[in-house]
């Protein structure tokens, strides 16, 4: 390993080494065996335990094209992951735009540890709490109700709106914060230029600010995107009849009926759809970067 | 030579812990596992027995029988005593996950009722391989809050003013039986499939969402959000004794799923002595009693611990009815070809929901 390492190298790696070393060997250690053992499990036919046979197939994998059931799933995580980003994009950007240009000093930190909060706790617990608010005779029904002229019944619970609400709660502070350091580095000089010379708020906007902090937006989308698409734990809880999705699919696979070569298998096409997604947006967005 | 290379690497965090855990562990230490809050686990219940035998109780939790056997497939030698549904009891032993029982050290064995005493699911080759210890049904339960009178068929459940108001467990083997009930069928040789998937399909609008622990339900019904729904006969009593909830158990007039619960002693036990004398004191009529009225239980396979409680509990009075027993339907093992397909069906009908 780090032989390979070297090779390549140029000068400035060497010594870099000792500092990469411990990250390199932990990314091995946690991330690429349990994921290369996998990748063979989802060749298998059966798992090798308590002495029984197996032998190695594609038939995991044809069972994901054999389906339409796998395939209309996985269309449905994408679209949950993409609504989602874009919750985050509109409820995440303007957020950002607040805390890197208009607050200062005192407000800026209250308002930082405001989005951070919700980091403090248990993801868990997170949602157990949404479910508390959403419900029919919940706190929202109840507090709107007292404050209403008039009769309403909301019972968000259980259906498509909480899970998106739950998983938007979840992942927005991504989006602030990867958009807030791109932001705050925008030179305000630049700003001013642009309105000196003429160009409105607006275009101000479309023209300096998003541009030059694109990266950012883009680096949030895809933190966000990805974890989204995979999600199992908020559509569970909160998605009742509503919430089957690609990810509860494969966590059934390996905690309900102990089929992990398929449950592998989902994983990998998963996480091949996502890598296409990844690469072909990748021109597109670095153009608009 | 394969084999224990990729066993070990499936295994090696399982056998990680458990190699801590026996280092730790002491020779009189008995590790039990079971659902949670399923009886074995009751503080005053293992207080008891560690008072009476010495022994000390370790108890452990799974969430589904798949789970269950996972765990005692990866942890050979870390349980004494383990919690099987005698319909998985024939899949456990053909894993040799399991042990024969030598029940003449079980003093309360003799009084285990003959039918499920003798029943062939725990039996095999003249050997015993399950103790039998308490059965319930798989029936529904409903919110008395919702009702004036509880009702008495199964179409209750399809009826419109409950839409949105039912819940039913996220398992796909109990769903399509609680279909074969409602069409009409023998639940372990289920003949027409597509009636099954018509009665499902058309009971999905009416489902809030699917429950998959005792506290979903609970809960559920804590906060008024639900009217009827499937139901063990145990948990019912457990919500209506111990949380003190208004759920009652229907057992519908088409009939209802029955389940038998066994203790067995996994292959590689440290501690056959104390697993026997704790299997012993799970069957016992005293314990029983206590169990039922301090939490509320399923029905003892224990004639004695059965006759012990008072005349008029459910338990004894319409679980023990001939009318009852007519109607019931034991659950048989089920094959793994089987089970995939429940579950294709399961899924697609999940799917289509949306």
């Amino acid at each position: 390993m780090a032989d390979q390492l070297a090779i390549g190298s140029r000068r400035g790696l060497k010594p870099a080494l000792p500092l990469l070393l411990p990250a390199y060997l932990w990314l091995t250690v946690a991330i690429f065996l349990p994921l290369s053992a996998m990748v063979f499990f989802s060749f298998m036919t059966d798992l090798p335990l308590a002495g029984k046979e197996w032998s190695f197939t594609l038939g995991n994998y044809a069972a994901f094209f054999s389906q339409s059931l796998y395939s209309t799933l996985l269309f449905a995580s994408l679209r949950l992951g993409l609504e989602v980003t874009l919750w985050c994009v509109v409820i995440g950007y303007p957020a950002a735009y607040v805390l890197a240009k208009v607050l200062k000093g005192r407000s800026r930190e209250a308002i930082f540890l405001l989005v951070i909060l919700p980091f403090w706790s248990n993801g868990l617990v997170r949602i157990f709490s949404w479910a508390m608010v959403l419900r029919e005779g919940g706190i929202l029904d109840t507090a709107l109700n007292a404050v209403l002229p008039f009769k309403i019944n909301i019972d968000l619970m259980y259906s498509y709106p909480a899970v998106i609400i739950g998983l938007v709660h979840s992942y927005v502070p991504y989006m602030v914060l990867t958009c807030y350091l791109t932001l705050q580095a925008i030179d305000d000089s630049l700003i001013e230029a642009g309105r000196s010379l003429g160009a409105s708020r607006r275009q101000v906007l479309w023209r300096v600010i998003i541009p030059l902090s694109m990266p950012g937006l883009i680096a949030g989308s895809a933190l966000i995107f990805v974890p989204v698409v995979g999600s199992f734990m908020e559509p569970r809880i909160l998605g009742g009849r509503t919430g089957t999705f690609y990810g509860t699919v494969i966590e059934d696979q390996f905690v309900a009926v102990f089929n992990w070569p398929l449950g592998a298998a989902l994983s990998f096409i998963l996480l091949a759809v996502v890598l296409i997604i990844l690469a072909l947006a990748a021109p597109v967005l670095r153009r608009a970067g | 030579m394969r084999m224990p290379r990729l066993t070990a690497f499936l295994t090696a965090t399982a056998v990680f812990v458990s190699a801590l855990t026996f280092a730790a562990q002491a020779a009189e230490e008995v590790h039990v596992l079971n659902w949670k809050g399923y009886g074995a686990d009751e503080p005053w219940a293992v207080a008891n027995f560690e008072k009476a035998t010495g022994f000390k109780v370790v108890n452990d939790f799974f969430n589904s029988e798949q789970e269950m056997l996972t765990k005692i497939r990866t942890n050979p030698g870390l349980y004494d005593v383990v919690m099987i549904n005698a319909a998985f009891n024939d899949q456990a032993m053909a894993g040799k996950l399991i042990q024969p029982i030598d029940v003449s050290k079980l003093s309360n064995y003799a009084d285990i009722a003959k039918d499920k005493a003798g029943s062939p699911m725990l039996n095999h080759d003249g050997k015993v391989y399950g103790v039998p210890w308490v059965w319930g049904l798989t029936a529904l339960a409903i919110n008395e809050k919702s009702f004036d009178k509880p009702p008495t068929s199964i179409a209750e459940m399809w009826d419109p003013a409950h839409k949105g108001r039912v819940i039913i467990r996220d398992d796909a083997v109990e769903a399509v039986q609680f279909g074969a009930i409602a069409s009409g069928q023998n639940i372990n040789d289920i003949k027409d499939m597509d009636a099954v998937k018509a009665k499902l399909t058309s009971l999905m609008p009416q489902i809030k969402t699917f429950w998959s622990s005792e506290n979903d339900w609970n809960q559920m019904v804590a906060s008024n959000q639900i009217d009827i729904g499937t139901y063990w006969s145990g948990s019912a009593d457990r919500a209506k004794t111990h949380f003190k909830l208004p759920v009652s158990l229907v057992i519908p007039q088409e009939g209802a799923v029955a389940w038998l619960d066994a203790f067995s002693i996994p292959v590689g036990s440290k501690n056959v002595a104390g697993a026997e004398a704790f299997i012993n004191y799970m069957i016992d009529p005293k314990f029983y009693v206590e169990w039922v009225t301090k939490v509320g239980a399923p029905v003892s396979a224990n004639t004695k611990a059965v006759d012990a409680l008072p005349e008029d509990a459910f338990n004894r009075k319409v679980m023990g009815s001939p009318d009852v027993a007519k109607r019931i339907q034991f659950q048989a093992p089920v094959t793994d070809e089987q089970r995939e397909k429940y579950l294709a069906l399961w899924q697609e009908l999940k799917v289509n929901v949306k």
